[in-house]
């Protein structure tokens, strides 16, 4: 199944991406042949069949609410920028 | 309803209502408001790269007594998806929420504006992470900050269906919606500190139109009376535009609580493509049919129980109930009160409603905090209603029991001099009294003018000191005048 260059860059633009020509061609013919496949899947009928989201079929752990104490400043020692306790990043508007 | 120039409104909230647990919803660090920034984070919270997340049970039971709650569809298999963005306050890039597998669905809830009930559509309940915090107010303009403490926090996603018809029902919807959730101790409510917040998706259209008009989001309304104000400016907004002749254009708009009008989000929003899909670090959330029914069976006191109780079985008045309803710990009081008067539930409520209310009004915690006990207001109304003072006089000793100056009604009653005389000798003596030195006003009274009656109790009272019931001094005063 064909996808455009615009869809690429559309969703390279949303994944945060810069893609050279080479490599949007190179995306185009990758999720091409993804889609292919799904393609092929949606021959199939599933009506039946249970939607599955995970490769294993168990049910999420759970923990009990319970505090554990945090580790502190180490936790934000990679922080491009700080300012006191604060992590600080380039100026946006809300 | 709510026709302007011949146009309606439609309306759908969006609720963010912080659950009230310990620890995050997939870490341990705690969720306590007002910590130093950044000091409630882990490696999990964070989004450090293999680390995993591991779902906080309480979270869950928060959110499906919320959904029973409102009579929703418990989804028994739940997914948690990623929602993708890139923003500051999000360190992931993305946000664990859940997408089209949502823990509770179909839900309803009914609003009463002016006395007519309407049931709400609530099309789903789900489970997500907060964000962090945004500032914008540092010393390098050229710098915004954020805290991470409340990434993590865990969040239930309220999201009406558009069945609101006006900023009134919007805001009675908000007050039962935040009420149930107070009630089940889920959320506490407090919107100024964000932890019960909401978005609004506003449109318009012609009376008698049935498809919807073009609709405009609007957030960052963080109390009842701007979500009116919000709401009403955005309605006007919208059919000036329509009647104009001009298209409403669908955007995020935000409350300008200074300027007070909405105005269009600055950063241009890209649209709304989070590209969902189910968190490969997260298994389907399970809740198994033993697990539901214990949370079926314990289902807590809610504000419509107490609603039935007060108006149907006790008859309060409709202002007494609304507010003993909306306002969980003034409720928990009265009921505690009363059960130390059980014989006049309308002398409390009114108690309750008026000065204990005045008392605690600003008070951390509020009615849980009040410095009179339920106790203490149930046995000082007990005094009143047996005669044992008069109402002026319970008065002053609720204020020396507030002031913490007296615990006991009855022992401060009698410190402070306001019990009732029981000597019917001294009170036949002082109405005999004030009937012969009053001539005139007798004179008046036989004439028929029976209100001179109150300046005769009075006058009885001033004898006496006031330490009698003006109840019967009027009695016997119009029994000796009518003889
Ligand atoms: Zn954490």
């Amino acid at each position: 199944m064909a996808i455009g260059s615009e869809q690429v860059l559309h969703i390279a633009a949303l994944a945060r991406l810069e893609l050279g020509a080479a490599e949007i061609a190179e995306m185009q013919r990758d999720l091409g042949a993804i889609l292919d496949y799904v393609e092929q899947l949606r021959g199939l009928d599933v009506a039946d069949v249970e939607p599955m989201t995970h490769a294993a079929t168990l049910a999420t752990p759970l923990r009990d609410d319970a505090v554990v104490t945090p580790p502190g400043a180490a936790a934000l020692a990679n922080a491009p920028a700080r300012a006191g306790d604060l992590v600080a990043v380039p100026r946006f508007l809300e | 309803m709510n026709d302007h120039r011949g146009f309606e409104s439609v309306i759908g909230l969006e609720v963010h209502a912080q659950l009230l647990t310990r620890s995050k919803i997939f870490c341990g660090c705690p969720t306590a408001f007002g910590a130093t920034p950044n000091s409630h984070v882990c490696p999990v919270c964070l989004g450090h790269p293999g680390a995993l997340p591991v779902l906080n049970r309480a979270a869950v039971e928060h959110a499906v007594r919320f959904g029973l709650a409102i009579g929703c569809r418990i989804n028994q298999r739940s997914v948690f998806a990623r929602k993708n963005y890139f923003y500051p306050d999000l360190p992931k890039g993305y946000q664990i929420s859940q997408f089209d597998r949502p823990l509770c669905e179909h839900g309803q809830l009914v609003v009463d504006v002016d006395g007519q009930p309407r049931p709400i559509g609530i099309i789903r309940v789900h489970l997500e992470e907060d964000a962090g915090k945004n500032l914008h107010q540092g010393s390098d303009p050229s710098r915004s900050y954020v805290d991470y403490n409340r990434a993590g926090v865990p969040l239930a996603e309220i999201v009406s269906a558009p069945d609101l018809r006006s900023p009134a029902e919007a805001v009675a919807y908000l007050r039962e919606l935040r009420a149930i959730l107070i009630y089940l101790e889920s959320c506490d409510g407090n919107m100024q500190e964000g932890s019960f917040r909401c978005d609004a998706n506003v449109s318009v259209r012609p009376v008698g139109q049935s498809a919807l008009g073009t609709r405009t989001e609007l957030k960052n309304i963080n109390s009842f009376k701007f979500v009116a104000q919000a709401l009403e400016h955005e309605i006007e907004r919208q059919i000036d535009v329509l009647a104009d002749g001009g298209q409403v254009e669908q955007e995020t708009r935000l409350w300008d609580e200074e300027a007070h009008r909405t105005r269009p989000m600055r950063g241009k929003e890209e649209s709304h493509d989070y590209r969902y899909f189910p968190d490969p670090d997260l298994l389907p959330l399970v809740v198994d049919d033993g697990w539901l029914e214990r949370l079926r069976r314990e289902r807590p006191l809610l504000p419509a129980d107490r609603r039935a109780r007060l108006q149907g079985e006790l008859g309060l008045p409709a202002p007494d109930v609304a507010m003993l309803v909306e306002d969980k710990a003034l409720g928990d009081y009265f009921e505690a009160a009363l059960s130390r008067c059980p014989g006049n539930p309308r002398a409390v409520a009114n108690w309750v409603v008026n000065d204990v209310q005045a008392l605690v009004k600003n008070a951390v915690g509020g009615a849980a905090a009040c410095p009179v006990a339920p106790d203490a207001l149930g046995a000082l109304i007990g005094l009143v209603d047996a005669g044992v003072v008069a109402s002026a006089g319970a008065r002053q000793v609720f204020f020396e029991l507030a002031a913490g100056r007296a615990s006991d009604p009855a022992v401060a009653a009698r410190a402070l001099g306001v019990e009732l005389v029981d000597d019917s000798a001294a009170l036949a003596a002082a109405v005999d009294q004030v009937i012969a030195s009053s001539g005139a006003e007798v004179d008046k009274y036989r004439a028929g003018k029976k209100q001179v009656i109150g300046y005769l109790v009075g006058q009885v009272l001033r004898r006496l000191g006031g330490k009698v019931d003006p109840k019967q001094v009027n009695e016997l005063l119009r029994r000796r005048l009518d003889a």
